[in-house]
């Protein structure tokens, strides 16, 4: 789901782990970073297209639970302008097996970033900017869809 | 063009991101017509209402998607779809 609310961690967390106790439970969980590649940020606004975000995350979701045998997952991801410290995105996974939930974690975390229509504006020193994708992310979405070609 | 009896005959288009802020809309309303019958289409028409709106739908990596989803320039509309305009996302 997306929220222009602010996001508790802990009480997702706590949620999620009452409703689906099962073998191995993963979370992450990112926050508004205080710093870019050159200045202190105060500030970041998060745009989003909240009609696709909420079937992208969802479609993203169904394919994690289907690709690593999920028990259970849940997605959660702020929009409007956050403080710096802020959580930003709640991602959590439920499977039978350590390995398949830490692995969707970062698999929904990977594809999310680059397919996931939110766009980051930083505001720093009186300025604003729009934050473009990192060669690593689109290095780390790529590797999934090698690992398609491969299996 | 003749009005349909029933059913829509417009397309909605949105812009998002620095493309949005590029030609100062955040969504418009076209009458649908078959001269409008793909996105590359729509891109055409609307390059044609300015320097800032030709700059914005040139971007080297814009991305479109028709009713929320990613496509190709060469995609079709339909009568009541919805149509974006974004650069590349950085969510997360």
């Amino acid at each position: 789901m997306v929220t222009d609310q602010l996001i508790d961690p802990g009480q997702l967390a706590a949620e999620f782990y009452a409703r689906h106790p099962h073998a191995a439970v993963t979370t992450f969980v990112g926050f508004v970073r205080d710093f870019n590649e050159t200045s202190q940020v105060e500030d970041l606004f998060l745009e989003c297209y909240v009609e696709m975000a909420s079937k992208v995350l969802t479609e993203l979701g169904e394919a994690a639970a289907s690709r690593f045998s999920l028990k259970a997952w849940n997605i959660v991801h702020r929009f409007g302008t956050l403080p710096v410290e802020d959580p930003i995105v709640f991602v959590a996974t439920s499977a039978d097996h350590r390995a398949e939930a830490f692995s969707a974690c970062e698999f929904i975390m990977d594809v999310l970033k680059t397919d996931a229509p939110f766009w980051k504006r930083e505001r720093f020193d009186d300025e604003v900017v729009w934050v473009t994708v990192k060669g690593s992310d689109k290095d780390r979405r790529l590797r999934w869809v090698n690992k398609d070609k491969a299996s | 063009m003749e009005k349909q009896v029933s059913g829509e005959v417009t397309i909605t288009v949105k812009f998002f991101s620095l493309i949005r802020e590029a030609v100062a809309t955040e969504q418009l309303v076209l009458e649908w017509s078959e001269s409008l019958s793909t996105v590359e289409q729509v891109k055409a028409v609307l390059s044609e209402r300015g320097e800032a709106w030709s700059t914005a739908l040139s971007h080297p990596n814009l991305i479109q998607a028709v009713n929320q989803r990613v496509v190709f320039p060469e995609e079709n509309i339909a009568d009541g779809d919805e149509l974006a305009f974004f650069p590349p996302m950085t969510g997360g």
